[in-house]
């Protein structure tokens, strides 16, 4: 029983259809009126962007004026500034971070379009084994494997180098997933006509399987590009010399020992190694919704 | 007694035999096939777990480098159990797979894509996934089994075999239990917080209001700031003496709360800072899911006089289960592992570890104290709750009905 059988009332069948895939254009019955929505939407907007837009606004300020709790921009966004950039080097951090990202997002997505491509279109012995193998590393997360990652890793003298941060994401079976859906999901009759026409798979994947699958490659390419960015713990694991660190880890030399807490220039690297992600997201906010499906009224 | 090892693979080997047995003969399919398949499938069970440590825990060790106790033998004879739900359950399912492959009551429709003919180039495709997969997932996965098994130091290539000690020693390790209730407790928070208002936001971000796409943007955007970020940002707003929190609370109720030094008000920062940076994440996924309730089912239900309250409790609700049931298990592997970055920067595992979760801890003793043995062991323990909520995830989507998606 796919959906339980509600004679329409008064409503044409295409009206109901409608109303079932697209966004609802009239005011669902069980809500209260739009105004309601709108003052609700405008609290929980500040409240989320409070932190941020507080920490922006510590960003500019000194100690005194952060522990004045002035709601303004402050005098010291130059000292702050100087701090952060001269003195503790987070550009630095930042390049590390976004070769890094860039890296693993582009070599992952090559890889999951390469794995989806043998999945989906190919037919071999031992299909399901394969696939079965993939499908088993979703039961992995890193986090809990660091230790004995951590000792390969060294082991085969990758430690304290790039090499370290983006071999061992390159393979993604979230992303091998989503491309063996999103090709079974394309008309059988492309890759006949690819094959009539006596394409290469390879040159079936460049020119036909990738110009009709940018949604699905934008929402992986945000959902990999924000999680290298974030991550912390390997990074703070394998990474010890200090010029090849990631900004996350960077972050840690604003914050001195706990007894002196200089807050502007802690802000201030914590802004500025968020604006990366959340530029990609932001930009790439349709793809992402519409690469899992996830917004119906494109 | 050395024939200890060879008398539990035979018992578990008839208790295989018998159970498939059992299920081939439900399935009107031969009993004696099934005894013999379950056979197997019962001695390999016993021997997956059992062969790489020996059956240490049912004899004394020769060097009496550990101890055998009764916890121990417990722990062994749990291992036999999940090595055998391992082998024969995925017999039986494919059993019953097999009986029905032809009814086409439970036949998969799938489009036929054009099958490019090469027997070479698929593995050529696959070739970097599944190496990149056997070296730096399987592979750390199986070493992390075989490093809780031993007494090994981060800085040191020496080991030695303590068979089960790792595990077993967990039970009189009160602290342990300690942290395995300060991760629940944070979790049970992080979930219940942010999903019930991730859903009371989008009950209000979804419908068609003017500016719904800004709107949107500013609630999902804590998306793509990092666990760690979250913790520095965090640091700020509750820092007892300068923080914005209690000038807050000071100002309205005249109250100032230790966010960071009080043991008990310190997880509370830890879960403020990680609803808020995961609310983004739970919010889209609602609204995807609320944009899909069909609307004629609540206007059945209105029509049979139900109010908005009602509608929305005994018709919105049921309907998003399936999306509820995922954000609980993405919100728990989150409170698990991604909360490590807020913790580090914000609390530190502390004040007296009432923020250190079981991720901080594997963490604190393998990297700080160096004890691998350990902390492989105690890995091992969040590994098989992973594996739990996974299967719990599989069998859960498989079964429930996916409403007008």
């Amino acid at each position: 029983m796919e959906r339980e059988q509600v004679t329409p009332v008064a409503a044409p069948a295409q009206a109901t259809r409608a109303a079932v895939y697209r966004a609802p254009r009239q005011r669902p019955l069980w809500l209260p009126q739009r105004w309601y929505a709108h003052i609700i939407l405008w609290i929980a907007c500040a409240v989320i962007g409070f932190p941020l837009f507080y920490a922006m606004l510590v960003a500019t300020q000194s100690q005194a004026e952060v522990f004045a709790y002035r709601f303004l921009p402050g005098t010291s966004f130059a000292d702050n500034w100087n701090i952060v950039i001269n003195n503790r080097h987070l550009h630095t951090y930042m390049i590390n971070s976004v070769f890094i990202a860039l890296a693993v997002t582009a070599g992952k997505t090559v890889l999951s379009l390469l794995s989806g491509l043998a999945f989906v279109y190919f037919r071999f012995p031992g299909k399901w084994i394969v696939f079965g193998f993939v499908l088993i590393t979703l039961m992995m997360p890193t986090e809990i494997l660091i230790l004995a990652l951590f000792r390969f890793v060294n082991s085969l003298g990758w430690g304290s180098t790039f090499t370290a941060l983006i071999v061992p994401f390159l393979a993604s079976a979230t992303g091998t997933f989503l491309f063996r859906q999103h090709f079974s999901n394309i008309p059988a009759e492309l890759s006949e006509a690819a094959q009539l026409d006596g394409a290469t798979p390879l040159q079936f994947l460049i020119q036909v399987l990738v110009p009709i699958s940018w949604n699905t490659i934008g929402a992986l390419a945000v959902i990999q590009f924000v999680y290298v960015w974030n991550m912390y713990i390997w990074p703070v694991l394998i990474m010890r010399r200090e010029e090849y660190q990631v900004v996350q880890q960077g972050l840690a030399t604003l914050i001195g020992g706990d007894a002196a807490l200089v807050f502007g220039p802690m802000m201030l690297g914590a802004v500025i190694a968020s604006i990366p992600p959340v530029l990609v997201f932001v930009l790439l906010q349709k793809q992402f919704m519409s690469g899992f499906a996830l917004a119906r009224d494109k | 007694m050395a024939s200890t090892p060879l008398l539990i693979t035979l018992a578990t080997t008839l208790i295989g035999a018998g159970l498939i047995a059992y299920v081939f003969r439900n399935l009107g399919y031969n009993v004696l096939l099934g005894g013999v398949l379950g056979g197997v499938a019962g001695a390999l069970g016993t021997l997956f777990f059992m062969l790489p440590v020996n059956f240490c825990m049912f004899a004394p060790d020769p060097e009496a480098r550990y101890t055998i106790e009764l916890a121990d033998q417990i722990f062994g004879l749990i291992m036999i159990v999940l090595g055998l739900l391992m082998t024969l359950w995925p017999l039986r399912w494919w059993a019953i797979w097999w009986s029905r492959r032809n009814d086409p009551q439970y036949a998969t429709q799938q489009v036929q894509q054009g099958l490019f003919k090469s027997r070479f180039l698929p593995f050529v495709f696959l070739a970097p996934t599944l190496i990149i997969l056997a070296l730096f997932l399987y592979y750390p996965s199986l070493d992390t089994f075989r490093l809780s098994t031993l007494l090994a130091r981060l800085d040191s290539q020496r080991t030695a075999f303590v068979c089960v000690d790792n595990f077993t020693r967990l039970v009189n390790d009160t602290g342990y239990f300690g942290v395995v209730g300060t991760t629940l407790m944070i979790s049970l928070a992080i979930v219940a917080i942010g999903l019930v208002l991730s859903l009371l936001i989008a009950t209000m971000a979804y419908q068609p209001l003017k500016g719904a796409r800004i709107y949107r943007t500013l609630l999902i955007w804590p998306y793509a700031i990092s666990p760690a970020v979250a913790g520095i940002i965090f640091l700020l707003l509750f820092n007892p003496t300068g923080g914005i929190m209690n000038y807050f609370l000071n100002g309205l109720f005249g109250i100032k709360i230790g966010w960071l030094n009080d043991p008990a008000a310190a997880p509370w920062a830890v879960i403020v800072a990680s609803v808020w940076k995961s609310m983004g994440f739970n919010v889209l996924f609602y609204i995807a899911g609320l944009q899909n309730v069909p609307k004629d089912l609540q206007e059945a239900a209105a029509i049979d006089g139900a109010n908005a309250i009602q509608r929305f409790r005994h018709v919105v609700i049921p309907l998003l289960s399936p999306i509820t049931f995922f954000l609980v298990i993405t919100n728990i592997t989150y409170a698990f592992f991604d909360t490590f970055g807020t913790i580090d920067y914000l609390t530190g595992g502390g004040p007296v570890g009432s923020t250190t979760t079981l991720m901080y801890q594997v963490y604190e003793l393998g990297i700080v104290n160096k004890d691998l043995g350990k902390a492989a062991a105690q890995s091992i323990i969040l590994f098989a709750m992973v594996i739990g909520l996974t299967i719990v995830q599989f069998r859960t989507q498989g079964r429930r009905v996916n409403y007008g998606a």
